[in-house]
C-alpha cells in the first residue's frame, strides 16, 4: 500500500486540479463538469485505497508494548522542530474502520453531488468540489494524525471547508443560512481553541515534569503521564471540544440551526462521520494520555452520556422536522457511544467503535432519504406533509426500512451487537446507569420507526406525488444500504479489527478504576502507569 | 577661512570615538534616503513626482534590506554603546523595510500623494521608518526616546495628508495630541528611572536594580509605570488605546496600513528590549501587571470590534487585540517568549498587510470607503482580492494551515512554559471572541451579493453628503470625502467619486502577503530560522 499521506492528500489534490481546470475552460458545461467527475474520482480513488488499507490491516500484530507498536504504516517526519511537533500518521485498530467509513462516505456525497438532479448544478462548483474534497483531506488527517499537534490542527482545519459549504450552498433564507453557519462554526471552533491550549499545555508541561524535549507525538506523549492536577483541567478542556463536536447534551445549541441549513450532501457528511471524530478523540487521545482524569470524571461523563440518550430520544420523539429527528437521534446515538467509551471496558469501547462506524452508515442514507422524500412531499421536510409515500415506492421503501431497522438496533444487525457491546461493558462498570441506558435502546425503535412510518405509511399526504426510487438515488444509496448489510452479516470483520487497540486504549483507565475501588489509596501517577505498562505486556 | 570639522576636531587631538558606520547602515539608508527622495520631490515634472519617487523610496528600502542582510551576523553596541545592532534588531529592521514597501507601493496612487506632495510623504515615510528602527535598536533611555519621536512626529503629519477631508486631519491632530501624552509619560518615567538608578544606558540600569536591589524601589516601580503606559499609547495596549480606532479610521488607508504593522513592530519590540534587558531584574513586579495589561488588551481589543461595520475601525480593535497576544511574549521573559514575539510579528505583518490592500483596492473600486458593503460579493467578483482577504482574517484568527495558527501556538506555548499559563487560556478565549468578527468578514464576501447600482448609487451619496457635516460616521470614504470636499461648499450636490480601476500593485501587495500567510502557515520553517536567534543578542537568558 502506498503512504498514509498519498491517503490523507489525494482528495485535496483532485479538488485543487479540479479547480485549476475548470478554471482554465473556457467551456461552461466543463467548468463544471471537470471538478465534479475529479472529486468523484479523488473520492473514490480514496475509498479504494482505504479498503486495501482495511483489508490490509493485521491485527494480530504482536508487539511488545500494544499502543506503541500496533501502528501501521507509520509515516514520521518532524515538521516543526522548533515547537516539536510531527508530521507522524499511522493506522492502528482505532481509526482503520473510521477512515474505511469516512471515504465511504465522502465517496457516496461525492457521488450524490454529481447525480444532483435538481436545482440543476450548484453554483460555483469548483469552490463547492474544492471544499468538499479539503474537508475530507482533513477528516482523514484528524483520523490518522498520531500527534497531538497536528491533530488538533486537523480538527480545527476541517470546520473551515464546512463553513464555506454551509454558507454558500445551503438552504433557506440567505441572512438565515449564514447566521446558522457562522454559529455552528463558533460553537465548534471555540471547543477547539480550547483543546489547542490544552494540546500545548500537554506537550509543555509533560516536557517540564518529565525534563525532556518537548515532543506531541502521542506515542511519547503516552510515555510522560502528566500529574493528576494537570490532567484534570487539560482534560475539561479537551472533553469541551470534543462534546461539542458530538454534540452531546449540554453543548447541541449549534445543532438545529445547522442542521437545517446544510446541504444534503454535506449533512450526510458532517452527521455521518464529523461528529465521530469527537468520540474518536476521547478513545485515542483523552483515555490513553490522560487516565487519572477520565476516571476522576467517569461519572461526569456516563450521566452526560445518559443525559444525552435520553434528551436525544425524548426530542427525536416530538420533532416533525425529519432532518432534526435524525439530528436529535444522532444526539442519543452519540451519547451511547459516550457511554461505552466511559465505561472503560474493551468490550463497552469496542461496541463504542463499532456503533461509531454503523451511526455513520444509518445516519448518512437517512438525511439522503429524507432528501428522496421530500422531492415527493412538495418539498417539505416535515413528516406531516408526508405519508403514504410507500404505495408507489416499494424499493425506497425497503432500502429505508433497512436502514430504519438498522437504526433500531434490530437483532441481527450490526448495530444491535454494538449496543449490546456497549450496554455488556457498562452493565459490568455500573449497573444503574446500565438500566437506565436501556430505556435509550426502546427508545430509538420508537423514533425510527415513527419516522419511516408517518413518512412511508399513513395517510397519503396532502401535497405528496409519490415515485419509485430513481436509478441515480438508487446509485448513491447502494453502497450505504449494502456496507450496513455487510457489517450484519459480518460484525466479526470489524471487531477482530478493532478488539486489540480498544483493550489497549481503555486498558489504563481500566486498571486505575480497578485499583480504586480495591483500595482507596490514591496511587501516584508514576506506579499506575507503570502498572499498566507492565499489564500490557 | 573656514576649516573642515574633521581638520578641527584632529588640531585639537579630541579623542574621536571608533563609530562602526557599516553596523548601522541600514538606519543610514532610511535617514540618508529621506533626504534623497524629499530633494527628488522638489523636480517639477509631474512623472517624476508620481513615479520616479516611490520607486526611489522603494530603492531606498530595497537597499536597507539589502544592508541589514549584510550586516546579518553582527553583534555589538555602537555609538559609545547608544545602538544595540543584533538578530533582534536586524529582523525588526527586514520587517520594518518589507512594511514600508508595501505602504509605498498601497500608496503608490493614492490621493494622499497628490494632496501633500510626494516627495515629501515618501521622506516622512522614510524618517519613520528610521525612527522605528532607532527605536529597536535603542541601547539607553536617551536614545530610545529620541527615536520615538523620530517615529511619531512624522506619523502625525502623514495622517493628515489628505489634507481636503476633515476626517484626516482630525486623525492627524487626534494622533498628534495623544501621542505627545505618550511621549511625555514615557519621558517622565525615563526620568524618574534615571532618578532611582542613576543610568541611562539599559544595561547598567539593569545591574543597578540588580546590585542596589531596587525591585521594591518606589520611585523605580513610579517610573516603570509611567514608561510602560507611554509604550501602551504607541503599541495601542488597553487601557490606552482609544486613539487607534479614530486615528486608524481617519488617516489614509496605505497610511493605516503602514501604522498597523510597521509602528506595532517597533513599540513592541522597544518593549522587548526595555524590558527584558533594562527591566529584567525588577521582572517580578512588572511582569504580573504587564500580564494582566495584556489580559485586558486582548478583551478590551476583540469586544471591540465586534459590532464594527468599517472594516478599517474593525482592524484598529483587532491590532489592539493582536498587541495583547504579543504582550504575552514580553512577560514571560524567556528566549522563547522573545523567539514568539518576533515570529508573530513577522507573521503580523503579513496577516496586516494582505487586509489592508484589500481595503485600499475596494476603496478605489467602489466609493464604498471601507464599509464592509464594500467587500460584499467579493468572491465571485474579485477572486484575487477575496482570497487574500479570507487568508487575513483565516490567520488573524488563528486557523490551522495559516501562519496565524502557527504564530498563536507559539505564544501559547511560551506563555505555558514560563508558568503563565492562564495568559495561554487567555488567549485562546480572545480568539473566540475574534471569531465571531473574523468570520462575518468571510461570509460577506463569499456569502453575500454585491449591492447593485441602486444601492450602491445611494450609499456613496449618503457617504459623500455626511462627510461634511457630521464627524466619524462608521464607513465613511476617503476618496468620497475629498471628492465631496472638493466640490465646494456643503449643500452643494455631492460629486461622484474619482473611481479607479483594480490597481496592479496593491493587487499585488494583497495576493504575496495572503500567499505568505498560507505559505508559513505550512512550510513554517525559514520563519522559524528567521527568529531562531532573536533572543540571543539580548544576553540575559
Amino acid at each position: 500500500m502506498p503512504a498514509l499521506s498519498v491517503l490523507i492528500w489525494l482528495p485535496a489534490a483532485c479538488g485543487l486540479v479540479g479547480a485549476l481546470l475548470g478554471a482554465l475552460s473556457s467551456n461552461r458545461r466543463n467548468e463544471h463538469a471537470i471538478p465534479a467527475a475529479l472529486a468523484l474520482l479523488g473520492s473514490i480513488a480514496t475509498l479504494g485505497l482505504s479498503i486495501g488499507y482495511i483489508v490490509e490491516y493485521s491485527p494480530s500484530f504482536q508487539a511488545k508494548n500494544l499502543i506503541t507498536q500496533s501502528l501501521q504504516h507509520v509515516t514520521d517526519v518532524s515538521w516543526i522542530p522548533a515547537l516539536g511537533i510531527h508530521y507522524k500518521l499511522g493506522i492502528d485498530g482505532l481509526n482503520v474502520l473510521l477512515v474505511g467509513l469516512t471515504a465511504l462516505v465522502f465517496a457516496v456525497a461525492m457521488l450524490a453531488s454529481n447525480l444532483r438532479r435538481e436545482p440543476g448544478p450548484a453554483p460555483r462548483p469548483r469552490l463547492y468540489y474544492l471544499f468538499f474534497m479539503l474537508a475530507e483531506s482533513a477528516v482523514l488527517g484528524a483520523f490518522l494524525a498520531q500527534d497531538l499537534a497536528l491533530f488538533v490542527a486537523f480538527f480545527d482545519l476541517m470546520l473551515i471547508p464546512f463553513y464555506f459549504l454551509t454558507g454558500m450552498w445551503g438552504r433557506g433564507e440567505r441572512e438565515q443560512r449564514v447566521k446558522a453557519t457562522i454559529k455552528l462554526v463558533i460553537y465548534t471552533l471555540v471547543g477547539s481553541l480550547l483543546m489547542l491550549t490544552a494540546a500545548i499545555a500537554t506537550g509543555v508541561l509533560a516536557s517540564q515534569q518529565h525534563g525532556t524535549h518537548i515532543n506531541f507525538a502521542l506515542s511519547s506523549l503516552q510515555t510522560l503521564p502528566l500529574s493528576k492536577g494537570s490532567q484534570e483541567w487539560i482534560f475539561i478542556f479537551f472533553a469541551a471540544a470534543f462534546l461539542v463536536k458530538m454534540p452531546a447534551f449540554p453543548l447541541q445549541g449549534w445543532m438545529p440551526d445547522g442542521y437545517r441549513a446544510m446541504p444534503i450532501e454535506v449533512l450526510m457528511v458532517f452527521s455521518g462521520v464529523l461528529s465521530k471524530v469527537g468520540a474518536y478523540g476521547f478513545l485515542a487521545i483523552v483515555l490513553p494520555l490522560f487516565p487519572q482524569a477520565a476516571v476522576h470524571f467517569q461519572m461526569l461523563m456516563l450521566l452526560i452520556a445518559l443525559i444525552s440518550i435520553i434528551y436525544g430520544s425524548a426530542l427525536a420523539f416530538t420533532q416533525t422536522d425529519a432532518r432534526l429527528i435524525a439530528g436529535y437521534s444522532s444526539v442519543a446515538q452519540l451519547g451511547f457511544i459516550t457511554l461505552g467509551i466511559f465505561s472503560f471496558t474493551g468490550q463497552g469501547a469496542e461496541g463504542a467503535l463499532l456503533q461509531m462506524v454503523n451511526h455513520g452508515l444509518v445516519v448518512a442514507p437517512i438525511f439522503f432519504i429524507i432528501l428522496l422524500l421530500s422531492r415527493r412531499a412538495g418539498g417539505s421536510e416535515d413528516i406531516r406533509d408526508m405519508g403514504g409515500i410507500a404505495f408507489k415506492a416499494p424499493v425506497l421503501a425497503t432500502l429505508f426500512l433497512v436502514v430504519a431497522l438498522a437504526t433500531l438496533a434490530m437483532p441481527g444487525s450490526a448495530n444491535f451487537v454494538g449496543e449490546f457491546l456497549i450496554l455488556l461493558g457498562v452493565f459490568n462498570a455500573k449497573l444503574p446507569i446500565a438500566i437506565i441506558a436501556f430505556a435509550g435502546v426502546a427508545a430509538a425503535s420508537v423514533y425510527a420507526l415513527r419516522l419511516f412510518i408517518r413518512s412511508m405509511h399513513n395517510r397519503v399526504g396532502e401535497g405528496v406525488k409519490s415515485s419509485d426510487i430513481a436509478l441515480r438515488d438508487g446509485l448513491v444509496l447502494a453502497p450505504l444500504v449494502g456496507a450496513i448489510l455487510f457489517l450484519a452479516l459480518y460484525p466479526q470483520s470489524a471487531l477482530q479489527r478493532s478488539e486489540r487497540s480498544t483493550a489497549a486504549a481503555t486498558a489504563e483507565a481500566r486498571l486505575l478504576t480497578a485499583k480504586t475501588t480495591a483500595s482507596a489509596s490514591t496511587e501516584s501517577a508514576q506506579s499506575a502507569h507503570l502498572v499498566a505498562s507492565g499489564g500490557s505486556k | 577661512m573656514s576649516l573642515p570639522a574633521s581638520a578641527l576636531l584632529a588640531a585639537s587631538h579630541l579623542p574621536t570615538p571608533h563609530v562602526a558606520f557599516a553596523a548601522f547602515s541600514p538606519l543610514i539608508a532610511f535617514l540618508g534616503g529621506a533626504v534623497v527622495v524629499l530633494m527628488v520631490g522638489l523636480i517639477g515634472a509631474r512623472s517624476v513626482r508620481e513615479h520616479v519617487v516611490p520607486l526611489l523610496t522603494i530603492v531606498v528600502l530595497g537597499a536597507a534590506i539589502g544592508l541589514t542582510i549584510w550586516q546579518w551576523n553582527d553583534q555589538l553596541s555602537v555609538v559609545s554603546g547608544a545602538l544595540r545592532i543584533d538578530r533582534l534588531s536586524l529582523t525588526l529592521n527586514l520587517v520594518l523595510a518589507t512594511g514600508g514597501i508595501a505602504a509605498v507601493l498601497l500608496a503608490w496612487r493614492s490621493q494622499a500623494g497628490h494632496e501633500a506632495a510626494h516627495g515629501e510623504l515618501h521622506a516622512l515615510l522614510l524618517s519613520s521608518l528610521g525612527g522605528m528602527s532607532l527605536l529597536t535598536a535603542a541601547q539607553n533611555t536617551v536614545v530610545l526616546f529620541i527615536g520615538l519621536e523620530l517615529l511619531s512626529i512624522p506619523l502625525y503629519v502623514m495622517c493628515a495628508t489628505e489634507m481636503k477631508r476633515e476626517h484626516s486631519l482630525e486623525s492627524g491632530l487626534k494622533y498628534l495630541i495623544v501621542g505627545s501624552v505618550g511621549s511625555a509619560t514615557l519621558l517622565y518615567g525615563l526620568a524618574l528611572i534615571y532618578g532611582a538608578t542613576g543610568a541611562t544606558e539599559f544595561a547598567a540600569i539593569g545591574k543597578a536594580i540588580g546590585t542596589k536591589g531596587l525591585g521594591g524601589d518606589a520611585m523605580l516601580l513610579g517610573g516603570m509605570a509611567l514608561a510602560l503606559a507611554g509604550f501602551c499609547f504607541k503599541a495601542s495596549v488597553a487601557p490606552f488605546h482609544q486613539w487607534t480606532p479614530d486615528v486608524y479610521e481617519g488617516a489614509p488607508t496605505p497610511i493605516t496600513a503602514f501604522m498597523a504593522v510597521a509602528t506595532k513592530v517597533a513599540a513592541l519590540g522597544a518593549l522587548l528590549r526595555f524590558f527584558d534587558v533594562a527591566l529584567i531584574e525588577a521582572s517580578g513586579s512588572w511582569a504580573p501587571a504587564l500580564a494582566t495589561l495584556a489580559t485586558i488588551t486582548i478583551i478590551v481589543g476583540n469586544v471591540g470590534a465586534l459590532s464594527q461595520s468599517s472594516l478599517k475601525r474593525m482592524l484598529a480593535y483587532s491590532s489592539v487585540a493582536q498587541a495583547g497576544y504579543m504582550l504575552a511574549g514580553i512577560v514571560v521573559t524567556s528566549s522563547l517568549g522573545v523567539r514568539a514575539l518576533v515570529f508573530y510579528l513577522v507573521v503580523y505583518l503579513f496577516m496586516n498587510l494582505a487586509a489592508f490592500a484589500v481595503i485600499v483596492a475596494r476603496e478605489r473600486e467602489t466609493g464604498l470607503g471601507d464599509s464592509m458593503q464594500s467587500i460584499a460579493g467579493l468572491g465571485r467578483q474579485r477572486p484575487w482580492l477575496a482570497w487574500p482577504l479570507t487568508l487575513s482574517m483565516l490567520g488573524l484568527a488563528g486557523i490551522p494551515a495559516t501562519a496565524g495558527f502557527i504564530g498563536k501556538f507559539y505564544l501559547i506555548q511560551a506563555a505555558v512554559s514560563g508558568q503563565y499559563t492562564w495568559l495561554g487560556v487567555v488567549i485562546v478565549i480572545g480568539s473566540m471572541i475574534s471569531l465571531a468578527y473574523y468570520l462575518p468578514v468571510i461570509a460577506t464576501m463569499w456569502m453575500r451579493d454585491a449591492p447593485d447600482a441602486q444601492e450602491r448609487q445611494g450609499a456613496s451619496q449618503q457617504g459623500a453628503a455626511s462627510a461634511g457635516t457630521l464627524p466619524a460616521i462608521a464607513g465613511g470614504s476617503q476618496e468620497l470625502d475629498a471628492a465631496a470636499a472638493g466640490a465646494g461648499p456643503i449643500g452643494a450636490p455631492p460629486a461622484q467619486a474619482k473611481l479607479t480601476g483594480t490597481q496592479i500593485e496593491v493587487v499585488l501587495v494583497a495576493v504575496l502577503a495572503g500567499a505568505a500567510t498560507l505559505f508559513f502557515g505550512i512550510v513554517p520553517q525559514p520563519l522559524f530560522d528567521l527568529v531562531a536567534h532573536a533572543g540571543r543578542g539580548l544576553g540575559l537568558f
